[in-house]
């Protein structure tokens, strides 16, 4: 290690530049939140009309393959060319890109894993087809979902701060500075408050879960 | 002959599955142990094939100790079924058959050969051999599981409750077909199951168990039938079709039952 | 998507390109060779930990804590600090590229393993399998489509990884990238994400054709993810 009398962590340079840090990390919430919240969006649907038409699964899921396998770095700089530096969808379309690869399947995966006879006592109580999807098979695909949602939210958080080479990374700010400036206190301070948010959000969404799905709970645990 | 000599199982967790258990079963028959559900039945079972150490008494096959053998060693000597089948959904039936006499170190060709007879064998048509298990109905599979632990042609078979998965129908082939099979091959067999039918259909002796992993009475089914040995047993008899059986018997034998409103 | 699609082919098309040490064929290899050499010590590390958490069932808890910990890491915090503590140069990057690809491998491992049927890991030690003998002939087979999908997804993991090493001055094909964006040649910048992205294409593919070359039919159909 050769840091030239430089400290890991100059505590000083940290106090001096909390609000920084607040500025940075409400952008890295935006562009990294956002992406998900967008992909949630789209893939219910799309997950839901891929299972009602069988034919349409292969491609979407091909594409939602396709789309995981991408690196993001190389996507944000295509989309440079579309979106340009200055906006931030240049790092929210290719991260909505990535979320929905992993939500789409997901969303399949919970949607199949309805026991057939509970979907035909649905029917048979005489729920219509668009009630029985709202209250009894999203639902029952929750913590299916649910596991997606926290692989994405988490991945998309740390992800993100890559966008900061076409401009746009919140935290990843961080990374640049210190790697230009030849100084690691920035770049700890970024690791550890995008490790930290990640692990905020995946446990409020493991909360989430719990107060959404009641009846899944006793099922954790039992082998 | 495998004799239990005051076997005893306490888990970990302080549960006494079976306890001072003493037990002769017989070479070249069928045996089973029938009893409620947690009553120490796969225990005694599995303790046999050293699946499960016993903590106290001894086992041995024969007049000698289970223990002076390596479990491996031990284990490809003896047939052993289980309920779900436990195929290897990554082999072909005829691999899955073969299974044993591949571990022995059989050649490929001999092990193959023999897998195939034995598919014919349990009453499977030679067409299975290339499939995979997730091809095959549950009482296919099953068929399979005891073509697997009949592969080397082990003096023993331990059997798990092999037919309890599948319906009635299948159920009733599957054991009648061992009947056959077995009256051939004459092996020395421990059968679990928890329903006393299939117990006094396929057994020549019939250990009844109590939760608690005690012997309630060790008896053919006929003697088993006509005197149960004390109240358990009856009520054990009584909650199925052997109740009926139990009348039947003693109708034959012309002793006047107590209180049943069927007399003709 | 058309503009996309011109530049690239402007661009992959100029023999220049295609020549000497900035030449797409040296940096493709050099790429391919941090990340070949990255996959293989992750898989030498992640595989054998996750068949021994697998097998005996113990520290799981530990390998999937550590698999959300790292998806929770940023690439390129890593790569900066790892550089600026330790230099530039192949060794201290390959650690941050391993770092990253363990965690996948042994989390899927592991699961697959551990996912395996009781029934039939019941079946095989009655039988007279040993520890041993019931890990490589029953649940190794059994848990294979989850252990390539751990190999796949680290093998995409360290290939968009080695694209953003670049940054810290290492070869391979996030050269063209970054300094297509130094020199405002954004042609170049597009020649570059093409190519790594028809690579991540390629390296995914082979695992799928990987995958129905080696995992047995009868377990082609269990697959899930993690
Ligand atoms: N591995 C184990 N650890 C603790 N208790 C066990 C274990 N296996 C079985 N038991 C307990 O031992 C008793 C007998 O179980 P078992 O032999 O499986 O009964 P049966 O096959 O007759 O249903 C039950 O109370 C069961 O809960
Ligand atoms: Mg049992």
């Amino acid at each position: 290690m050769d840091l030239h009398g430089e400290p890991l962590v100059r505590w000083n340079w940290v106090a001096d530049h909390v609000d920084l840090f607040a500025t940075l990390t409400r952008q890295h919430l935006f562009l990294s939140l956002m992406p998900v919240l967008l992909g949630l969006l789209i893939a219910v649907p799309l997950g839901v009309v891929s299972v009602r038409w069988r034919w349409l699964y292969p491609p979407v899921f091909a594409a939602a393959n396709l789309l995981y396998t991408v690196p993001s770095l190389a996507l944000f700089m295509l989309m440079l060319d579309i979106t340009g530096l200055l906006s931030p969808w240049t790092a929210i379309i290719p991260l909505t890109g990535f979320t929905l690869s992993v939500l789409v399947p997901n969303v399949v995966d919970g949607l199949r894993q309805v026991p057939d006879p509970v979907r035909q006592a649905a029917t048979a109580m005489g729920f219509g087809r668009l009630r029985r999807l709202l209250q009894v098979e999203l639902p029952i695909a929750v913590p299916i979902v649910m596991a997606g949602l926290r692989v994405t939210t988490v991945s998309s958080i740390s992800l993100v701060s890559v966008a900061v080479l076409v401009g746009q990374g919140g935290l990843g700010q961080l990374f640049i500075e210190g790697a230009q400036k030849d100084f690691p206190t920035p770049i700890i301070v970024g690791i550890v408050l995008i490790t930290l948010l990640a692990a905020v959000f995946d446990l409020l969404l493991v909360v989430a879960q719990r107060l959404l799905t009641p009846w899944a709970r006793t099922r954790r645990g039992t082998p | 002959m495998i004799r239990f000599d005051g076997v005893t199982k306490r888990y970990a967790d302080g549960t006494v599955a079976v306890d001072a258990l003493s037990l002769d079963i017989p070479t070249g028959q069928i045996t089973v142990l029938v009893g409620p559900s947690g009553c120490g039945k796969t225990t005694s079972l599995r303790m046999i094939n050293r699946m499960v150490e016993p903590t106290g008494g001894t086992i041995s096959i024969d007049g000698e100790d289970i223990l002076s053998k390596e479990p491996a060693q031990l284990r490809r000597g003896i047939g052993y079924v289980i309920q779900q089948a436990g195929l290897f959904p990554h082999r072909t039936i005829i691999d899955n058959i073969a299974t044993v006499p591949y571990l022995l170190g059989w050649d490929k060709k001999k092990a193959r050969a023999r897998a195939m007879e034995l598919l014919e064998r349990v009453g499977l048509d030679l067409r299975m051999a290339k499939r995979y298990p997730f091809q095959l109905s549950g009482g296919q599979q099953q068929r399979v599981g005891v073509a697997r632990a009949l592969a080397a042609d082990p003096p023993i078979m331990l059997m798990d409750e092999p037919f309890s998965a599948v319906d009635p129908i299948v159920r009733k082939s599957l054991q009648d077909e061992f009947l056959r099979l077995q009256a051939e091959l004459k092996k020395t067999i421990v059968f679990v199951t928890h329903d006393i039918d299939e117990a006094v259909k396929l057994g020549h002796e019939i250990a009844v168990m109590a939760v608690g992993g005690k012997l309630a009475q060790l008896a053919t089914p006929e003697e088993l039938l006509a005197a149960p040995e004390d109240g358990f047993v009856a009520e054990f008899l009584g909650g199925t079709r052997g109740l009926r059986r139990l009348r039947f018997a003693r109708e034959l034998d012309a002793e006047p039952a107590a209180s049943t409103s069927e007399e003709p | 998507m058309i503009h996309i699609i011109q530049l690239f082919w402007d661009w992959i098309t100029q023999s220049a390109n295609w020549s000497g040490d900035d030449g797409i064929p040296n940096r493709l290899a050099e790429h391919l060779w941090y990340s070949g050499l990255a996959l293989l010590i992750a898989a030498a590390i992640g595989l054998p930990l996750g068949l021994l958490t697998g097998h005996t069932g113990r520290g799981g808890f530990l390998a999937v804590s550590l698999a959300n910990f790292g998806r929770a890491l940023p690439t390129l915090g890593i790569l900066v600090l790892v550089v600026l503590l330790y230099g530039v140069g192949l060794g201290p990057v390959l650690t941050a590229l391993i770092l990253l690809a363990v965690p996948p491998i042994l989390v899927n491992t592991y699961e697959g393993v551990r996912g395996v049927d009781a029934d039939m890991k019941d079946a095989a030690k009655g039988m007279g399998m040993t520890g041993r003998q019931v890990l490589f002939k029953v649940e190794v087979p059994a848990a294979l489509p989850l252990i390539l999908l751990g190999l796949r997804t680290a093998a995409i993991q360290i290939v968009a990884t080695a694209t953003v090493a670049a940054y810290v001055s290492l070869g391979g094909l996030g050269r063209y990238i970054f300094d297509g964006f130094q020199r405002q040649d954004y042609p170049m910048v597009v020649g570059g994400s093409v190519l790594v992205v028809l690579l991540a294409v390629i390296v995914s593919l082979g695992f799928l054709a990987l995958r129905r070359l080696v995992v047995p039919l009868g377990v082609r159909h269990r697959e899930k993810a993690v």
